[in-house]
């Protein structure tokens, strides 16, 4: 009797539950935090007070002295190797400090009550320098210097235009000018900064790190320590969250080794809380001038874009956030002419990394509201205007973004269909002039991201090796990291789908330098899109190996065969020709003919590098979103409460219905926060709410009903038609947020986030300052 | 140094006797004198709740208690919920649902909707997101936690 295999539903689109929850959930899982090596010694960094001097003396005679203390590190007894984008930051400061976090020594002991009691007795005579903080103070001819060999204090430089603005400005019926501040966020990772730096007796370094890009992390590692790139083993226990903030080598992370070396014991180097709002990557603040003409039929004409980025005192990712800022500033709508510059500029504040959104946070928030401004200069809905500048199907982006599936129109019309927009937009407006305490508001924002990669370094590949067992199991050896986004379950997923096998049954190895082909990180919202495709057509050729031998076998040819529960199938009929892991032993054990499925796939997405004019498709696909909030705002106290956000994404396709959710839900807390509630603030280069209570993430009362509609056109180049969808969830609701604030109270904020204090100074400015 | 106190105390069923500074917190005993690290140190000033365990009928951050005062009390933490059954109904409820991302908060989260569905074994969704109020997630945006607790209430 033949056994029948029926064809089992398809898993893409499914809701997976992740292959790490169940660890997580009983407490099991061991976070880098929660890691102790054998004879491992604990160590801290000694920060400055200062935000710019002169060191005169570090002085670590009294701390050497405290029992336990086992290595000190200063500049002067460590690798000179520098570290960051612009190689500007040496880990250890010895000539000067330039901002408040910068580290003048690690301390590693036996206990962290000794290393507190050393850090204690280092003393630092320092000479105070004339300070700034304003990057455009910080651009003028008397400006002090930060860094001697950056002149002007000027960092990185990003300039683009296009068409003619001169002329378009003339020809325009109106232009609106408009100045943006926008502020200091941070990630507040639930697990603070940690990381385990150990020698072997090669000499060779094993560092267990909370890196998100550990390939590349090898190479910017390097030149601190003074050892080949080759030498470094690079291992990514579970960490506590990133979203960007583990994109760049940071100082501690060579002072650990800097002490391991020193010690010839492991040395574990974590942050405090308050450490970790000091001295962790902010996103880029940014002052932001723009200008926009459209004619009066609401043809936008052009745009014009001048962008200053507090730096900070030294140059990571942060710098470089214009390259992502400029295809929305550019791209975003038809903007047939249009210039954009922007200068990162040197001061005595922290210094700006990479952070989930990359510059489009900033640069959504300024468009779509400047968007909402226009239209009604216009006398038209922020519908209608939209719709009349949104690009088709096949439209390129003046810096060549190719819109092969430009979903934008339909994310808008979906969007208002679903909430009755204009009918509540009209409504709440009229509602203005009628008494009453609460006004209700609705507000859209849209945003355009890369979906298939983002080619910004030679290569955006990722490798994978899949390997099958004797038993019927699938093991994949994947480049691509997992920091708790997910992608462990979409590989299992898209692995399962091929190989006809249980998810239960792929294996996952990914957390190992020495082991793992290369991949360039988790960023840009490739991971799906690139790991997904290397996992998938890797799975693709283990089955066509699987098949011939099976083919081999039987008398069925290969192109008759499928892969179906367990077991090799006729296709036509599902009847079984063979169970899978019976044929893995034959093929494995077939003496001289013998061989194991073991394939090999490295995934370069077709994408191309900006040239240095920034033209170039740097994506194998773009995704549009359109998020529409509704909210109420007390006009006595300045709260505002959000009702719902409802959120229109071309999304290519669904692979894992939970963790697609889990992405934009957990991205819209994110971009909630950066609209309402979160500011770090800085004055005069101090971190003044280094803390929880002071710093406001979002919290579970304060998250609305989400409602997502996901549109799903099948990209030709994603994995099962994927894009990668990530980053808009936290990119589009601040500026979602501040439309639905003026629909509600007419009153514009274009220095984010919309906290009552300042809903109430805006409402009741002059009583506000009669009881001040 | 601070003084060493001797104190006893039940943990996860079982009596533990330790001796602990008197300035420990009962986070720093549970994670290292114990090796009980599933609560997890994210702030250590109660504004987070990575560290919430359950002390008698009370949950409480265990970063703000001290390891002394847990002398003659009970204590559940997250390495109790399991039973030899399998998960615990919200530990499944969780897993099920996507109500995990980097899971850091997520002991934490366990043991205060364990607590509040002990308290309030019908709750609105109002009651969770109240109840979840001293617990921050930076991964998930809470809305399948909510949803976890929810299905656990049911089950």
């Amino acid at each position: 009797m033949d056994q029948i295999v029926e064809k089992p539903e398809t898993l893409i689109g499914k809701p997976i539950p992740k292959p790490d929850a169940p660890d997580k959930v009983v407490g099991k899982t061991t976070y880098i935090n929660d890691m102790v090596l054998p004879r491992m010694l604990i160590a801290k960094i000694k920060r400055t007070d200062r935000v710019h001097a002169k060191i005169l003396s570090v002085d670590i005679s009294e701390a050497e002295k405290v029992p336990g203390i086992v290595a000190i590190a200063t500049a002067e007894n460590s690798p000179k190797g520098l570290i960051g984008v612009l190689k500007d930051n040496p880990p250890l400061k010895g000539d000067k400090v330039r901002c408040i976090r910068d580290e003048i020594a690690g301390v590693a002991g036996e206990t962290e009550e000794a290393v507190d009691e050393a850090l204690n007795l280092i003393k630092v005579e320092y000479e105070d320098l004339p300070t700034v903080f304003d990057p455009e103070e910080a651009l003028k001819d008397d400006a002090p210097l930060i860094h001697d060999n950056k002149p002007g204090n000027l960092s990185l430089t990003f300039d683009f235009d296009h068409g003619d603005i001169k002329k378009a400005e003339k020809d325009s019926d109106i232009v609106l000018e408009e100045k943006y501040e926008l502020h200091y966020v941070t990630h507040t990772c639930m697990g603070p900064g940690c990381v385990i730096a150990d020698f072997d007796t090669h000499g060779k370094l094993t560092i267990y790190t909370q890196t998100q890009y550990p390939y590349n992390y090898k190479m910017d590692l390097a030149p601190a320590l003074d050892i080949p790139a080759g030498d470094i083993r690079v291992i990514q226990p579970p960490v506590g969250g990133a979203f960007g903030s583990k994109l760049d080598v940071y100082p501690f992370e060579p002072i650990a080794v800097y002490l391991a070396k020193k010690a010839r014991r492991p040395v574990k180097l974590f942050f405090s809380r308050e450490e970790e709002f000091i001295a962790s990557p902010t996103r880029q603040p940014a002052r932001v001038y723009i200008k926009q003409g459209a004619k009066k039929d609401g043809t936008i004409t052009f745009r014009d874009v001048n962008v200053y980025l507090n730096n900070g005192g030294y140059t990571s990712w942060g710098a470089t956030i214009p390259a992502v800022m400029m295809r929305t500033m550019t791209g975003h709508f038809r903007i047939p002419n249009v210039e954009f510059h922007s200068k990162a500029v040197y001061t005595n504040n922290p210094f700006a990394g990479s952070f989930r959104g990359y510059g489009n946070v900033q640069a959504t928030y300024v468009t779509a509201t400047l968007m909402d401004k226009m239209a009604e200069e216009l006398g038209m809905n922020p519908i209608e205007f939209r719709l009349k500048n949104a690009q088709k199907p096949g439209e390129r982006t003046p810096q060549n973004s190719l819109l092969k599936t430009a979903a934008l129109a339909d994310c808008i019309k979906i969007g208002a269909e679903k909430t009755d927009f204009l009918e509540k937009h009209t409504a709440n407006v009229a509602a203005r002039e009628k008494p009453g305490r609460i006004r209700q508001g609705i507000g859209i924002a849209t945003s355009i991201h890369n979906a298939g990669g983002a080619k910004i370094h030679k290569s955006d590949g990722c490798g994978t090796i899949l390997t099958m067992d004797d038993y019927g199991r699938a093991t994949v050896i994947t480049g691509a990291s997992e920091i708790g986004q997910g992608i462990d379950a979409v590989i299992t997923q898209l692995v399962s789908e091929e190989l006809g096998i249980p998810t239960s049954d792929v294996i996952i190895a990914n957390n190992d330098s020495a082991i793992g082909p290369w991949d360039v990180g988790v960023h840009a919202s490739r991971t799906t899109f690139i790991a997904g495709n290397a996992a998938r057509n890797a799975a693709v050729k283990a089955k066509h190996q699987i098949l011939a031998a099976a083919a081999r076998q039987s008398n069925v040819s290969a192109d008759q065969l499928d892969l179906r529960g367990g077991h090799v199938v006729q296709k036509d009929n599902g009847v079984s020709v063979t169970k899978l892991d019976r044929l893995l032993r034959a093929m494995h054990f077939a003496g001289d003919d013998a061989e194991l499925v073991m394939v090999s796939e490295y995934y370069e997405p077709p994408s191309e590098l900006e040239d240095k004019n920034h033209v170039g498709d740097i994506s194998a696909a773009y995704s549009h979103g359109a998020y529409i909030t509704e909210l109420e705002v007390d006009t006595l106290t300045g709260g505002v409460k959000l009702h719902k956000m409802t959120c229109v994404q071309d999304v290519g396709k669904v692979i894992n219905k939970l963790g697609i959710e889990g992405q934009m839900e957990g991205g819209i807390a994110q971009g909630i926060g950066y609209g309402l509630s979160e500011e770090l603030i800085i004055e005069e280069g101090i971190v003044k709410n280094p803390n929880f209570r002071d710093y406001k993430v979002v919290t579970a009362p304060e998250m609305p009903e989400i409602e997502c509609h996901f549109i799903e056109d099948d990209e030709e180049t994603g994995p099962f038609g994927a894009k990668g969808i990530s980053e808009l969830p936290c990119i589009i609701p601040g500026a979602s947020i501040a439309n639905a604030v003026y629909n509600a109270i007419g009153v514009r904020f274009d220095n984010p986030p919309i906290t009552p204090e300042k809903i109430v100074r805006a409402l009741h400015g002059d009583k506000v300052e009669a009881a001040e | 140094m601070s003084a060493k106190v001797d104190i006893e105390f039940t943990v996860n069923g079982a009596v533990r006797q330790v001796s602990v500074p008197a300035d420990m917190s009962a986070l720093d005993m549970l994670r290292d004198q114990l090796d009980l690290k599933g609560a997890k140190e994210a702030c250590g000033e109660g504004e987070c709740g990575a560290c919430t365990i359950i002390v008698d009928d009370a949950s409480v951050c265990s970063c703000l208690m001290y390891a002394a005062d847990c002398d003659g009390r009970t204590i559940e933490t997250i390495e109790g919920v399991q039973t030899v059954d399998g998960l615990d109904p919200i530990q499944q409820a969780f897993v099920d649902q996507g109500a995990v991302q980097c899971g850091y908060c997520t002991p934490g989260m366990v043991m205060q909707a364990k607590h509040m569905l002990a308290k309030n074994p019908n709750p609105t969704e109002g009651d969770i997101q109240r109840g979840l109020e001293g617990n921050v997630c930076r991964c998930t945006g809470y809305r399948k936690i909510f949803d976890a607790v929810a299905e656990a209430a049911r089950s």
